[in-house]
């Protein structure tokens, strides 16, 4: 199953390449069967997930069976090293609370994302392929539990990244693409370092055997290779082995001081690149620290937690700061992304489960209001052919149903009660508050609630009420019937948002309200991995070891 | 005053001599083979090209067969300590036959050669020559046989590098690779007469031996190796005697680049592993002792100054063949990291990664030709757009590139693996280097993506859209190229099996 969704996007990728590329029609519908075959997958792995099953460590007897659920587990590699024994890779899939959620999320951000693409006309067939290749590689990503896998699927979403931005972005697109190439490898090459040096220091209780294992690497006591670069005793190379892997995840989503690359990225990306971006990539980030980065260094991740949640709180102002100062929508919402991910760091820096649960629900929450951000923003980019908030006014009456999604988007993203938004931020708060460590740090991130606000409701004023501006970028014209209506230049379609459009947001817009009402079909999924995930930090652990 | 040998001793060498020819059998091979390519071309003279190209096909290819019929004979010396069969040797005789196979495969593709030169006469001849020199420096023992086998693939390299006569960059890029390479050989015989001074050996077994007896003065040891490092750091380009590579590589024609690039540079790799694993460690030491051996130091300051120099270099170039000039600088350092682990798995990564090293350049040259056929360039410039005029090359020069980089999922993801492999089962010790050849390689994605920058981002500058499709047999070697790139970066094993068969090395056991 899980096999299955990962590869079906290739799958339907190398059916394009079959397509002529005049067909554009039968391109854009082959990659949305896929997309909605993957979603059906989803749907399916979330209706036989048990929630009950923690997952993060092995089960009983050190199998990763009855742990991990929809466990696909074969050898793929096994090379003979002469006197280091032998290199084994696994094909090693598998899902547990927090991948599920993930999976969902991917699954569902891929569909819009295809939707979204119907709009680009440019090379139809090279950007479907490599739309694909990119679905199918963050799909990997959160079901790997190999962490050669892992690697491989990691590496393989660059290159298509690359392309889609510099290929169909916007004007500065060249840099903007290889600026996110070059950050990103750039975390990602050390991140194969101690991969290596991680495989030496770790043996598999099963077999015996070193290991790519994640399920193994968890598991302090599997850390048993006398001198090995990352043995326990070997605390200066975990110490930097942390730091190495944390920043490479850092980049990812992206912490400051490492952010420079995600405004450039977004402003350049098409929008479905930016939805797939905000909505999936950047949570590869988070979820890489969770799955790998702190359970294999728990000892120093508990040494590091209020360093990563002034991390937290830094991206939480910070990113908010810069939302407010900015003149183009779409980097407002690139940077608020920046903010609300620091929301994810701040709650996972508490080391608690409320902290840790109210994080992975924020992951899952940002997937869902970013990618309807970044929809919303492409929906007037397109038919206003630019995204200065000063060049719009007053909007509202004219287009209201896009008007109302936005509200809604919007209010979500600042958190309003009732949205999703807002019961994760809580979670995330009372975490951080409960643990004695980020305590004065949670107590200057409520600032950046403040300051979500702040630019959100400016820009939702200076957009959407009060008048036309004078040098707006459409016209008021005064309709047959006596109505005023807005006219943009070059814009055929319908004023307001037409079906596709609200065949993208109408779920988003359901799931937000839904989630905010009613969270614990996301909840009910992450806590029992959560509870043993901060088990698996907790110093007493440890100390037991 | 010379005694006469007595008849006896006549009996006895003519004997061993017979007993060496019969494991000589694939250089004998190859020999008739040069010799039928010259009889052929004066036969043939005047008709098309053809005959020769596919002679030398086939005529390869047959050598193969030979080769592999040596895989049962016990490894040993023959011709009394002049030469020897082993596992290392015979994986070189395999790479160096593909090789030139791949480079007249190259070559039958570039349409430069029918504009440039009224004959290829001599050309398939020297190829197979070159084979022979670099079959016998991956195989001999004896530093007259070194030199010898060395000098073999210098002088036809030399040929081959200016065989565009009327063109003046290649003529100038013949001259240069003379002019350097008879200054690093005669710099490395020197070094040779040094280590005889020493051990009044000439045999590399012999003299391990004699120096693991008698130990040596350490500063003429340094100075003999930094001086036989000359000779070979030539042959594998790797800085500071890196020199010629750029005019050769962007003057020569382009096969020949390719092939000098990857078969010429792997001889110098497998000469330089053999010498300094059997001749001067005097049997492999624990990696404690190794460090303090000065010609590992030396390998080491040589390896992080190619991987620096050709990755920061190739920056600022501006034409391909160019920048993968400075890009094979900087691979010989990242293969020269394989060397310094000195242990089997060091070996063993350092023969995978020439092996996935022949697959992606050679895929990278054979683009840059069918580009060239096409729009008469090699500059950066020129590539512009291209992606969407040739798709299945621009792919293809992209997996190649990829792979280049040393990103999953091909096959120079696993090379770099290996080799990153190797050296961290040494625990924290050569930490500090694995930081640096993983930082150049960050460095090396920016110029490596400055081609698929500009096939696919920029626009061309001349917007006929006419057609620049490819022929069908150099379609199909392309996909196949890039398949066997791919499939090697996702199941490697056989690959890597191989490498470490043949990480036997007579005369030394590596741990």
């Amino acid at each position: 199953m899980l096999s299955l969704i990962v590869f079906l996007p290739i799958i339907a990728g190398l059916v394009i390449l079959a397509v002529p590329s005049s067909q554009k029609q039968i391109i854009r519908i082959v990659s949305l069967l896929a997309a909605l075959a993957q979603g059906v997958l989803a749907v399916l792995i979330w209706r036989g997930y048990d929630p009950s099953l923690p997952g993060i460590t092995a089960g009983a007897g050190g199998s990763p069976l009855g742990s991990f659920q929809f466990v696909e587990k074969v050898p793929w590699i096994s090379l003979n090293l002469g006197g280091f024994g032998s290199l084994n890779i696994e094909y090693f899939l598998g899902v547990d609370g927090i991948s599920v959620t993930m999976v969902i999320l991917t699954a569902l951000v891929s569909a819009i994302g295809v939707l979204s693409s119907w709009t680009i006309q440019k090379q139809v067939k090279g950007y479907f392929i490599l739309y694909n290749l990119l679905a199918s590689a963050m799909m990997g990503c959160f079901v790997a539990l190999d962490f050669f896998l892992f690697y491989v699927f990691w590496e393989i979403m660059l290159l298509p990244m690359y392309f889609l931005i510099g290929i169909w972005g916007g004007p500065n697109r060249e840099y903007a693409a290889i600026k996110f190439f070059l950050y990103t490898l750039f975390g990602s090459v050390f991140m194969l370092l101690v991969m290596i040096g991680l495989y030496f220091s770790v043996t598999d209780p099963a077999t015996g055997l070193h290991t790519f294992s994640l399920v193994a690497m968890a598991t302090q006591t599997n850390f048993n290779v006398a001198g090995a670069i990352f043995a326990p005793e070997n605390h200066l190379w975990r110490q930097i082995a942390f730091i190495v892997l944390f920043v490479g995840f850092a980049i990812k989503v992206p912490m400051f001081p490492f952010h420079t690359w995600l405004p450039d990225a977004h402003v350049e990306a098409p929008t479905p690149i930016s939805v797939i971006l905000a909505g999936v990539l950047l949570k590869l980030g988070t979820y890489g620290m969770i799955r790998i980065n702190f359970p294999l260094f728990p000892e120093v991740f508990h040494a590091s937690m209020y360093v990563i949640g002034i991390f937290g709180a830094i991206n939480i102002i910070y990113g908010a700061l810069c939302a407010l100062a900015q003149k183009d929508l779409k980097k407002m919402v690139a940077y608020s992304s920046i903010s609300h991910m620091g929301y994810v760091l701040l709650g996972l820096s508490a080391g608690n489960s409320e902290g840790m649960v109210g994080a992975l629900y924020q992951m899952f929450n940002h997937g869902t209001i970013t990618a309807m951000l970044f929809l919303l923003v492409g929906v007037i980019y397109d038919r206003a052919h630019t995204r200065q908030i000063d060049k719009f006014g007053g909007l509202a009456s004219y287009m209201p149903v896009y008007a109302a999604v936005v509200t809604i988007a919007w209010f979500a993203s600042l958190g309003l009660p009732g949205l999703s938004g807002f019961i994760s931020e809580a979670f995330v708060f009372v975490g951080a508050f409960s643990s004695e460590t980020t305590r004065p740090i949670a107590m200057v991130s409520v600032l950046g609630i403040v300051f979500g606000a702040a630019y959100l409701l400016w820009s939702l004023q200076r957009m959407f009420l009060g008048k036309r501006n004078d040098d707006a970028a459409y016209d008021l014209v005064t309709g047959p019937d006596g109505h005023e209506h807005i006219h943009f230049h070059d814009w055929k379609g319908k004023l307001d948002l037409d079906g596709r459009e609200l065949a993208m947001l109408v779920p988003l817009v359901v799931i937000t309200i839904f989630l905010g009402i009613y969270p614990m079909p996301v909840l009910g999924m992450l806590t029992s991995s959560i509870n043993k995930l901060v088990q698996v930090l907790s110093p007493v652990v440890m100390s037991q070891m | 005053m010379f005694e006469l040998p007595s008849g006896a001793e006549i009996q006895g060498i003519i004997a061993s001599v017979q007993g060496s020819v019969g494991l000589f059998i694939p250089e004998i091979y190859l020999s008739a083979l040069f010799m039928l390519l010259i009889v052929v071309d004066l036969v043939a003279k005047g008709r098309k090209n053809n005959l020769l190209a596919i002679t030398t096909l086939l005529g390869l290819a047959g050598s193969t067969i030979f080769i592999y019929q040596q895989h049962g004979l016990p490894a040993g010396e023959i011709f009394f300590g002049m030469y020897v069969l082993d596992e290392f040797a015979l994986f070189f005789k395999y790479f160096f036959v593909l090789s030139a196979i791949v480079a007249v495969v190259v070559t039958m593709a570039d349409e430069q050669f029918d504009r440039e030169v009224k004959s290829m006469g001599e050309y398939y001849a020297l190829i197979v020559a070159m084979v022979i020199g670099m079959i016998m420096m991956a195989s001999s023992a004896d530093l007259i046989m070194i030199f010898l086998s060395m000098e073999l693939v210098s002088f036809t390299g030399y040929i081959l590098a200016g065989y565009f006569k009327r063109n003046p960059r290649s003529s100038e890029a013949a001259l240069k690779y003379l002019v350097y390479g008879a200054v690093s050989s005669g710099l490395m015989v020197y070094g040779f007469s040094l280590i005889y001074g020493i051990t009044a050996q000439t045999n590399i077994i012999k003299i391990s031996l004699e120096l693991a007896a008698h130990g040596s003065d350490s500063l003429v040891m340094i100075l003999a190796t930094l001086l036989v490092l000359a000779g070979f750091g030539y042959k594998i380009g790797a800085v500071p005697f890196h020199f010629w590579s750029p005019d050769v590589y962007e003057g020569s024609p382009t096969p020949v680049t390719a092939y000098l690039s990857v078969a010429s540079k792997a001889a110098g790799f497998a000469l330089l592993m053999r010498f300094f694993y059997v001749a001067i460690p005097h049997g492999a030491l624990p990696p404690e002792d190794t460090l303090g051996i000065d010609w590992l130091s030396l390998l080491m300051i040589l390896s992080v100054a190619s991987m620096i120099y050709g990755n920061v270099v190739a920056l600022w170039q501006k034409n391909v063949k160019r920048l993968l000039a400075y890009s094979s600088i900087a691979h010989a350092g990242y293969l020269l990291l394989g060397i310094l682990v000195m242990d089997q798995f060091g070996t063993q990564a350092t023969l995978f990664y020439l092996l996935s090293y022949f697959i992606m350049n050679f895929g990278a040259f054979y683009v840059v030709i069918l580009i060239s056929n096409k729009t008469g360039s090699e500059n950066l410039d020129d590539y512009r757009g291209l992606g969407k005029k040739m798709p299945l090359a621009g792919a293809a020069l992209t997996v190649f590139l990829i792979s280049l980089v040393g990103l999953p999922p091909t096959v120079g993801f696993i090379g770099k693996l290996m080799i990153f492999s190797a050296l961290l089962t040494k625990g924290t010790l050569y930490m500090w280097i694995a930081l640096i050849g993983i930082m150049t390689s960050v460095i090396s994605l920016y110029y490596y993506m400055l081609i698929p920058l500009n096939m696919y981002l920029r626009e061309s500058k001349s917007p006929d859209e006419k057609g620049m499709n490819l022929a069908l047999a150099p379609q199909i070697i392309l996909a196949v190229l890039m398949m066997l790139t791919l499939y090697f970066g996702l199941f490697f094993t056989p690959l890597s099996d191989f490498a470490k068969y043949s990480s036997v090395m007579f005369g030394i056991t590596l741990q």
